[in-house]
């Protein structure tokens, strides 16, 4: 099935399974493989991104419903020379261990500093709860959310 | 697989009479989880997701109407002033499940574990129903008749909840091993009507349906200081409204929790519910 979407300001034509998901065609179709594939069942945050300005699971939304909509992902953040300002935090801050949740925790904490400049812990806790690190390095990554709040963007 | 787009209601109902072996799909964060595995390959998808008229809500005369597409993100910013809805909405999965899992799935899915039904039970709600045939209303409690089944006829979709709203604080409870992404073990509403010196109690995950306990909510009627909202309830009212609670459920012992534990589960929370949703009252909160 043929649908049209933009994807981080990209116009964007695919011909997709119907039942595949949005994860399978940023990943498969358009060779965007920042958002990460991992448990496919929404449980892991690997693939968060957005969904005309709304933070998904990619591997949960049909990519049909990205028909018409904007999508947003990673890669969006950087510019190639530059990181974005929490990309540098969760380095500074050595929040990446194996790094496969990463791409994942830094969308979801943008989508959060995006809304909330100045988070507490626990509105942090909250907002990453849909995303798990297997290395457990929770703490770092906490501590990255705060150093990218204390930033200037 | 085929994808059917539906772009506003009338196109729904037209598509849905048309394709009655396609599965409706909203936020699709239940359905793309059997997708995704291969446990499911309908021959049709009908893409509710685009349907503006499903996505809104509003106050009429006293009665509430919340579209099914209403996702739990959105329930949480703009229901406010119905407190357990939006600690139900809250409860469920992540932020990233709430912008997209809405409250007509969660009616048509129709889990004993959805977060949302003990909410809609304790305001008793009747689901809105609508096909080409025309629209009916039809309590909750004769809409779901079993676990994931509903009255819902192949032509039929959900289109959203409707209830009278409720004179009085309420509040939403559920037992998860952890504090977000979790599929309840046990859940609970309760809701006190002010003016009708009521007390409703719902119960989710311990029976095949989402239940009322009756028992609980005549002894609760009966010893709610109704004239008095400084005085507190006794200690004892408080743990035989628990134990009657309890015997409300008929819960099974399952991967997620034994019978037993549930059971329990459910005595502790409805005691608990009782007691702060009266503090609520003298504070004034709803």
């Amino acid at each position: 099935m043929l649908i049209r979407t933009t994807v981080n300001g990209r116009d964007c034509e695919v011909d997709v399974w119907p039942g595949a998901s949005l994860l399978a065609l940023l990943r498969d179709e358009l060779g965007l493989s920042g958002s990460k594939n991992a448990c496919e069942q929404g449980e892991c945050g690997s693939c968060s991104a957005w969904l005309d300005g709304e933070l998904v699971c990619a591997c949960l939304v049909p990519a049909v419903q990205a028909d018409g909509a904007a999508v947003r992902t990673v890669e969006s953040l950087g510019d190639g020379e530059r990181l974005h300002a929490v990309q540098d935090a969760f380095l500074a801050a050595g929040a990446v261990q194996c790094g496969f949740c990463t791409p994942g925790m830094v969308v979801a904490a943008v989508d959060l500093l995006e809304r909330d400049p100045a988070p507490t812990d626990e509105t942090i806790r909250e907002a990453l709860a849909g995303n798990l690190c297997r290395c457990t390095g929770y703490q770092k990554i906490l501590d990255a959310v705060h150093l990218a709040a204390a930033e200037p963007a | 697989m085929e994808a059917l787009l539906a772009r506003s209601l009338e196109e729904a109902l037209a598509l849905r009479a048309a394709h009655p072996e396609a599965v409706p799909v909203a936020g699709g964060t239940d359905l793309m989880v059997a997708v995704n595995f291969g446990r499911a390959r309908p021959p049709a998808l009908l893409d509710l997701s685009r349907v503006q008229e499903l996505r809104s809500w509003r106050r009429e005369n006293g009665a509430v109407f919340v579209g099914a597409g209403m996702t739990f993100a959105r329930i949480g910013r703009e229901l406010g002033e119905f407190r357990p809805l939006v600690e139900a909405a809250r409860s469920v999965g992540s932020p990233q499940i709430r912008s997209r899992a809405t409250i007509g799935g969660n009616v048509g899915t129709a889990s004993p574990a959805g977060d949302a039904i003990p909410v809609l039970a304790a305001y008793g709600a009747a689901v809105v129903v609508g096909s080409t045939r025309g629209e009916r209303r039809e309590a909750w409690d004769a809409f779901f008749i079993g676990p994931k089944r509903t009255t819902l006829a192949p032509d039929e979709l959900v289109l959203g909840v409707e209830w009278q709203a409720p004179d009085g604080p309420g509040s939403f409870a559920k037992v998860g091993t952890r504090n977000a992404m979790v599929i309840a073990i046990a859940g609970l509403c309760l809701q006190l009507d002010l003016r009708a010196r009521t007390v409703r109690l719902a119960l989710g995950s311990v029976a095949p349906t989402v239940v009322r306990a009756p028992d609980a909510e005549a002894f609760a009627a009966d010893v709610v200081p109704w004239d008095d909202p400084e005085r507190g309830l006794p200690e004892e009212a408080a743990a035989e409204f628990g134990r009657l609670a309890a015997l409300a459920a008929r819960p099974i012992d399952d991967v997620r929790g034994s019978a037993a534990y549930r059971r329990h589960a459910v005595e502790v929370l409805a005691r608990r519910a009782l007691r702060w949703t009266l503090a609520d009252r003298s504070a004034g909160a709803c």
